[in-house]
């Protein structure tokens, strides 16, 4: 099994450490706005939403490159080679997500690695909005919280 | 430049001139940034005896050399001016995103000189800075201006404004950004409705660069883990915002109830963070690069009160609560609300209210007076007299100008619980022997933050002291005063001081900016601010006199609970205060001391 990246943005604090941190990890400066997440704050539902790169299993980005930049890594993760990307840009027009973007001041594209396979996004995150793990069904939260539901109505007393 | 941006931008609103002009290095490397340099530059500039709303007066925000970055909550910005409500050097700190966005944009700070003709907003995206016109702005809520103001702007940019309570000069206007956080205290918003400024807007796209990214890296992982662990910041400010004080300080006997007459309120269970979390709250929220989560998203969802917005926070939930004998939680929440989207002080507002419940309780306010009952306990009176204030409407305008004033206009300056004209928050002076002598020589008058004797005295953090004795409290409160002024100046969040202290705060600021210094030498730095500020106040007026407390806390003995016949034995400690700080016995900064810190 191979781990991926879990968003939960009913957990969200909206405080953008993730954006911070990856920045720092890409850039070695503070640069929210080059980093490969972005969170979007919706006020008046009270609610934000951690995005990034979901890792596609067919991705546009890599069918539309001509050079055969972006390439497939074991960690799951679709990696951007900085060697042998032209700039291009094809490949932010061609992600159906918006998840890849353009630091026109180091002139170079920006895209979620996973960071190797320890992505930083997930271990900053102070309320587990974002998270890596196993993509097992027993991690899936949805599929908890209504199992949890059974639970209640159809459980048997322990006590 | 590390840490800080190394621009300062410079509006003159008379002129309408905006000059971009570097950093004073050594400034900065004395007083750090937010309340430190903000007041470096604020005392350089302004003749200490300025009328807080002339021209004359200048309005400074400032960010510091953390803030931004991922140093732990690293999202705020200080307000420097001279007073309104104290007359006192004013600062007041605040979260949100609206700092960050200001250095993304290149600006460690701005400074507003003279006023504008006609309401105007500063508009800075990145190089481009720029005033506009506000006029369409002018007589809108907080909420409406930001709204608008970002459809105008950039829907990325963030908003610092006034409402209509800074415009009508309110004595405790905040300065209000992304909405719901406040530069709250001691009225810097009317200050920025005197010189017709309404907001400013700030986008940034820029970076910031750190002088030593790996250490800083480490440091800030090492603050951050100690943070997580922490049961008051990794778990408890989480599940219950700082509302989960209410009970605390009420079990504690130092709960002020009907405008301190009484220490603990029999309904505080009733308006603490638990029932908060369990009737209204929606979600926690964070303020930039924030790892605690204690801002509050609330709704009442029905009933005459139905409203929704963020907080109410621990203060403004006493002020409109305990301290007015209010237990509807529902009620609470409204009027602070209200007090978010007018843009003004809770604290400062429920104790207005509460000083006149008690007035009206001794006669000497009458119905007519007031255009309505107003006894203990009335929670609609919270809602409605909140309004009032904003719009100074009827009795509201009275109460605009804060309980010393109000309470004077009717030869009762006494009912005031407040130091040097600000009120007091919520930690009684008697229940907390500390807490008082930080009052009685905070130097923006009646503050909790400028020291926060709540830590060692309730919640045991470094360490527990008994909260009832006066021993050592004269040091402490030194420390603590020292340090906060470190907090607020370096751009990080006071709550961090739960979890980290003055070694991992000193471990990031070092490694951002470049130092090789000491941690003991960093504390000087606040001494310094400290000093500098109390030089501004005996400048502008104040004296030994002014270092005290209401009668009440001197004379009136704790009624009942763990306090029981305590009264604040400030006489102890303040001149053991004075002589700790290295002044003399009128608590004046001797020239030896001056000398020692470089002022």
């Amino acid at each position: 099994m191979s781990k991926i990246l879990m968003i939960s943005p009913e957990k969200c604090l909206g405080c953008r450490s993730c954006e911070i941190i990856c920045s720092f990890n890409k850039t070695n400066e503070f640069d929210p706005k080059h980093a490969a997440v972005t969170v979007l704050a919706y006020e008046e539902a009270a609610i934000a939403v951690p995005m990034m790169c979901m890792q596609c299993e067919n991705p546009s980005c890599m069918k539309v490159c001509p050079v055969g930049a972006i390439e497939f890594k074991n960690t799951g993760a679709v990696v951007l080679n900085d060697d042998k990307c032209i700039g291009c840009k094809m490949c932010i027009s061609a992600c159906p997500l918006g998840n890849i973007i353009y630091n026109a001041k180091e002139r170079k594209m920006v895209k979620c690695d996973l960071c190797g396979g320890e992505p930083k996004c997930a271990s900053i995150c102070p309320s587990e909005a974002i998270q890596y793990k196993e993509a097992t069904s027993t991690n899936l939260n949805k599929k908890k919280i209504i199992a949890e539901k059974f639970k209640e109505v159809f459980g048997e007393v322990a006590e | 430049m590390f840490g800080w941006t190394g621009v300062l931008l410079r509006v003159n609103l008379t002129n309408g001139s905006i000059k971009k002009e570097a950093l004073n290095k050594r400034d900065a490397d004395l007083y750090l940034g937010g309340r430190g340099l903000g007041t470096k530059i604020f005392t350089d500039e302004v003749d200490p005896n300025v009328e807080p709303f002339s021209p004359e007066n200048k309005l400074i925000f400032m960010t510091g050399p953390l803030a931004g970055t991922m140093a732990t909550c690293p999202g705020r910005y200080e307000v420097i001016t001279k007073a309104p409500l104290t007359g006192t050097i004013g600062a007041s700190n605040s979260g949100g995103h609206f700092g960050p966005e200001l250095k993304f944009a290149g600006y460690d700070g701005i400074i507003f000189e003279g006023k504008a003709e006609k309401p105007v907003y500063l508009y800075i995206n990145d190089d481009e800075v720029t005033l506009k016109s506000a006029e369409h702005l002018w007589g809108k809520t907080v909420f409406e201006t930001t709204d608008e103001l970002l459809i105008e702007t950039s829907e990325d940019a963030r908003v610092a404004c006034i409402g209509p309570a800074g415009e009508n000069l309110v004595r405790f206007a905040g300065v209000m950004n992304d909405k719901h956080r406040a530069a709250g205290r001691s009225g810097l918003g009317a200050v920025m409705g005197s010189k017709n400024l309404k907001a400013v807007v700030a986008r940034g796209t820029k970076s910031l660069q750190v002088a030593a990214p790996e250490e800083f890296l480490q440091a800030c992982l090492d603050a951050r883990g100690k943070m997580k662990a922490n049961p008051v910041t990794g778990a408890g400010l989480a599940a219950y915002g700082t509302e989960i004080l209410v009970n605390i300080l009420n079990q504690s006997g130092a709960l002020p109830t009907k405008n301190w007459e009484e220490s603990s309120f029999e309904h505080a269970n009733e308006t603490g963070g638990e029932t908060l979390a369990d009737k209204y709250l929606v979600r926690n929220k964070g303020c930039f690069g924030c790892s605690i989560g204690c801002g509050r998203v609330t709704r009442i969802p029905d009933g005459k009160f139905k409203s929704s917005g963020e907080g109410p926070e621990y203060e403004a939930g006493w002020s409109l609560g305990a301290d007015c004998g209010v237990k509807d939680l529902a009620a609470i929440c409204k009027a602070s609300f209200i007090c978010n989207e007018m843009g003004f002080d809770p604290i400062t507002m429920g104790s207005t209210i509460a000083c006149a419940m008690e007035m009206y309780d001794k006669g000497i306010l009458t119905r007519e007076e007031l255009g309505r009952d107003l006894a203990f306990g009335d929670a609609e009176a919270i809602v409605e007299f909140t309004k009032m204030t904003a719009l100074r409407e009827g009795f509201g305008d009275k109460m605009a100008e804060g309980s010393f004033r109000m309470a004077s206009m009717y030869g009762h300056p006494e009912l005031s619980m407040s130091v040097k004209k600000q009120e007091m928050p919520a930690y009684d002076g008697r229940g907390l022997q500390g807490m008082g002598l930080q009052y009685a020589t905070t130097n923006r008058g009646g503050c909790h933050v400028r020291g926060y004797m709540t830590a060692p005295e309730i919640l045991g953090i470094p360490q527990k002291l008994d909260p009832l004795v006066t021993t050592d409290k004269a040091m402490w409160v030194k420390i603590f005063q020292d340090l906060t002024a470190v907090v607020d100046s370096v751009g990080i969040c006071l709550f961090t001081t739960f979890a980290i202290g003055l070694p991992e705060i000193s471990s990031m600021l070092r490694t951002a900016v470049g130092w090789d210094c000491s941690d003991e030498e960093i504390l000087k730095i606040g001494e310094r601010i400290w000093n500098l500020e109390k030089l501004f106040n005996l400048k502008a007026g104040f004296t030994k006199a002014d270092d005290t407390l209401p009668d009440r806390l001197l004379k009136e003995q704790v009624k009942k609970g763990p306090a029981k016949g305590k009264v604040a034995e400030l006489g102890v400690m303040l001149p053991e205060y004075y002589a700790l700080r290295g002044w003399d016995a009128e608590g004046v900064p001797t020239e030896e001391k001056l000398k020692e810190l470089s002022i």
